[in-house]
């Protein structure tokens, strides 16, 4: 009934430092020459000199959010289609300058409203790259006149944001997705290492790690947003507290778990309670909206031919000297070669003398502090977060630990750029909503040719 | 306090389509998990799928039973495409790779690239494909109201729906009480309790575990219609939340038992509603937001869920020595 997996893992390592070496300079290198995350699907729209955007909130007569309705916006080539979210706003991004005619789907409204204005359906709106539009559509009961409602603004000569158009050739759009899929890839290893040296260590899938992620995330916004903390000082108390949050869990739940004898699949469907307690614990206290760690528009900075934002830049350097620092710990440190001994068998590991225990609740505190500075970062990258930030790239952290090999750390970092990079590459030849689908194809497909992994010990599973 | 509106809603809930939704996707699961121990953690990827290829091929005009049909060879063969990569590996592999192909499943379908086939993410709307449905109705039109209940006949959240939907719930209870007594399902506990010892009787575990992932996909298919006949599809509705409800339903009545599964959905939408209702009677909505209260309940949820599995793995009706969960 017990199994104490003796994890897959990597049998040279000094091949494995210098691989991660090589990955973290190329990834070096690579940020040099710079990103920016182009209007980043999942969160709204945020303008930049490669795209426009137009944004609203539609309210109801009684001022709650309208949600679901459906807009279509249609102009310069482009219909594009969105729907309001639970806090009634609406965006889409546009690659070009021009009017956009925006329509408002009146079967999707909630039951019993209609447009204040129904003539001003549809609404024209024009938009510069760079610049954000809004187009509101009060409700309410139509009143003929166009009432007090702040329609659209549109301002064409307001442009300040506006800057001149990247050359829209194919090559420098491969090279800005490839830059941008690096950094994402940098940010999931660091949400990732956690979750594979977990595997590695206890052997358990935990489905709740994904929430660790959010936590680091939402405290950096608690931080930043009602205590009114600058960015760092809240960052590092975010990850701070998300490390403790880790030491907490281990010593309150899977310290008792593992001492009950509780087998890991037991354990891994109390990881998805957990996850489920956490995400809607979340959206009980911060409500279903995007919250925004920083106000302040990212500031866009070209670096031949893609564009980066400060931002971005700063997170994967971040990213790349943490990664190494990590990869030290492991190879270089008592403690991380303590760590490594554990991973690959725990029994023998204890009988040397390595305090298995105490190891374990190491890995769970460091697990759950990357975990939290990778939130903070991927917060910042997709510009905002949300109750269920980490349930969404959950499953891109396991496709890159499986990808990379369950429960090798350096394999996490593989594994994690190349789903950063499959993820947003994909965007060029697929619609960028199914991105992620994308990659998660990908997860599957290496189970069927390679179920170790890219960096795991080839042996039988099954 | 109303007591009387409380218990209606609460009683209502016990047999509501949601319900038997529920029931009928946790004895898929049953024989997934509780059967052959098949850790699926993708049952709603099988829901969705069944729900849409009931909704697109109704909305197109087909006749029911093609639109059944097309529902359960949809889902059977996402249970083969599934099955191929994984079913010779670990069982943690089938977990990841199974919540995973659900999720595909949820964003392919929500993408608005392919709002022509199935709306995007807004879903595909009830009145377009209810009708192939409702037109089987003996009941007529007009409402009726039994007790303090009072439903439509044939429309939408109807007597009917609900009629047909414990009327499958019976019917795959009584399949699965014939097959955990048959030699094949047998075999299936025989796959969950040790693979290796059937393999050397000669018996193909490979194709047993494939039988049973398409099988209880199949039940799950049939759970996605049951589901979204009384309301629309909504790709986002049934996403990975709803798997885990399935799970902890299974967990709560007893996974490998026969009443389990039914057992298990009426505790837990009966007691979520009695208790978001409860709340929803005693706090006034200054304190809490009619949303938080169900977001409490969903936190009540993954708690009970939780501490099943740590107390009490073998659920309500279980046999601890007949069942511990355990990968494969």
């Amino acid at each position: 009934m017990q199994r104490t997996a003796p994890p897959v893992r990597t049998p040279s390592l000094l091949t494995h430092l210098r691989r991660t070496l090589v990955a973290g300079l190329v990834a070096l290198a690579a940020i040099l020459v710079g990103s920016l995350p182009a209007g980043a699907a999942e969160g709204p729209c945020v303008a930049s000199p490669s795209n426009g955007c137009i944004t609203g909130t539609i309210r109801t007569a009684a001022g709650d959010p309208a949600v679901g309705v459906s807009l279509t916006i249609e102009g310069e080539g482009e219909v594009l289609t969105t729907v309001t979210g639970d806090d009634g706003t609406w965006s889409v991004s546009v690659s070009q300058s021009g009017d956009f005619a925006v329509t408002v789907d009146p079967e999707t409204l909630p039951e019993g409203e209609t447009l204040r204005d129904p003539d001003a359906n549809p609404r024209t709106v024009s938009v510069a790259l760079g610049s954000t539009r809004a187009a509101l559509f009060p409700l309410g009961t139509p009143s003929g006149g166009t009432g007090t409602d702040g329609s659209a603004s549109p301002s064409p000569t307001d442009s300040e944001l506006e800057a001149p158009a990247t050359p829209a050739g194919s090559t420098s759009k491969v090279a800005q997705q490839a830059v941008n899929g690096l950094i994402f890839g940098l940010l999931l290893a660091l949400a990732s290492v956690g979750l594979s040296l977990l595997y590695g260590t206890t052997g358990l899938s935990n489905f709740a790690h994904g929430e660790q992620v959010t936590l680091g995330a939402i405290l950096a916004y608690v931080g930043t947003q009602i205590i009114g903390l600058p960015l760092i000082p809240a960052a590092i108390l975010a990850i701070l507290a998300g490390a403790a949050s880790g030491w907490v869990q281990d010593a309150g739940i899977w310290h008792h778990l593992r001492r009950r004898r509780i087998g890991n699949t037991q354990q891994m469907i109390v990881t998805i309670g957990l996850s489920m307690v956490l995400q809607y614990s979340y959206q009980f206290f911060f409500g279903g909206g995007r919250l925004r760690i920083v106000i302040a528009n990212p500031v866009p900075v070209q670096i031949g031919p893609v564009i980066v934002s400060e931002q971005s830049l700063i997170s994967g350097v971040i990213a790349v000297i943490t990664l190494i620092g990590v990869a030290y710990f492991l190879t270089a440190t008592r403690t991380g070669r303590a760590t490594r001994a554990v991973s690959d068998n725990a029994a023998l590991a204890s009988a040397s003398g390595i305090g298995v225990e105490r190891i374990i609740r190491l890995v769970w505190t460091l697990g759950a502090g990357l975990a939290a500075l990778g939130g903070v970062l991927i917060a910042l990258y997709f510009n905002s977060t949300s109750w269920n930030m980490g349930g969404t790239i959950l499953l891109l952290m396991f496709a890159a630990v499986t990808l990379g090999g369950l429960g090798t750390a350096y394999g996490a970092l593989a594994g994690s750029i190349i789903i950063g990079l499959v993820a947003e590459m994909s965007s060029l030849v697929i619609p960028s909503d199914m991105r992620y689908a994308g990659a998660l194809l990908i997860l599957i497909f290496v189970l069927l040719v390679r179920p170790q992994g890219i960096l795991g010990r080839a042996e039988r599973i099954g | 306090m109303d007591w009387s509106r409380i218990l209606t809603n609460v009683v209502g809930e016990a047999f509501a389509p949601t319900t038997a939704a529920y029931a009928l996707a946790a004895i898929g699961l049953n024989i997934h998990f509780g059967l052959t121990g098949l850790l699926n953690m993708g049952q709603a990827g099988f829901m969705l799928l069944g729900a849409y290829g009931f909704a697109i091929t109704a909305t197109a005009g087909w006749p029911l039973w093609a639109s059944l049909l097309t529902a359960l060879a949809a889902a059977a063969l996402f249970g083969l495409i599934l099955g191929v990569p994984t079913l010779k590996l670990r069982g943690d592999y089938l977990a990841i790779v199974t919540i995973a192909a659900a999720e595909i499943v949820r964003l392919v379908g929500r993408s608005t690239s392919l709002t022509w086939l199935t709306g995007g993410n807004a879903g595909i709307a009830g009145d377009g494909f209810k009708e192939s449905f409702q037109a089987t109705s003996p009941l007529g039109d007009g409402r009726t109201q039994i007790g303090p209940f009072e439903y439509s006949n044939s429309l939408s959240n109807s007597w009917w729906v609900r009629i047909v939907a414990w009327v499958l719930v019976a019917l795959a209870l009584y399949l699965v009480w014939r097959w955990t007594r048959s030699p094949w399902g047998r075999v299936l506990k025989g796959v969950r309790e040790d693979e290796d010892a059937l393999r050397s009787l000669g018996k193909n575990v490979y194709s047993y575990k494939m039988q049973a992932l398409v099988l209880g996909g199949l039940f799950g298919a049939l759970a996605g219609i049951i589901y979204a006949l009384p309301r629309a599809v909504q790709p986002d509705s049934m996403g990975r939340p709803m798997t885990f409800y399935v799970w902890t339903i299974l967990l709560l009545g007893g996974a490998a038992t026969v009443f389990g599964p039914v057992l298990g959905s009426i505790l837990l939408w009966t007691i979520l509603m009695f208790v978001t209702s409860f709340l929803r009677e005693i706090v006034p909505d200054t304190v809490l937001r009619t949303e938080q209260i169900a977001m409490l309940g969903w936190v009540l949820v993954g708690l009970t869920l939780m501490l099943l599995v740590i107390f009490r793995p073998q659920g309500i009706l279980g046999d601890k020595k007949e069942l511990s969960i355990n990968a494969h």
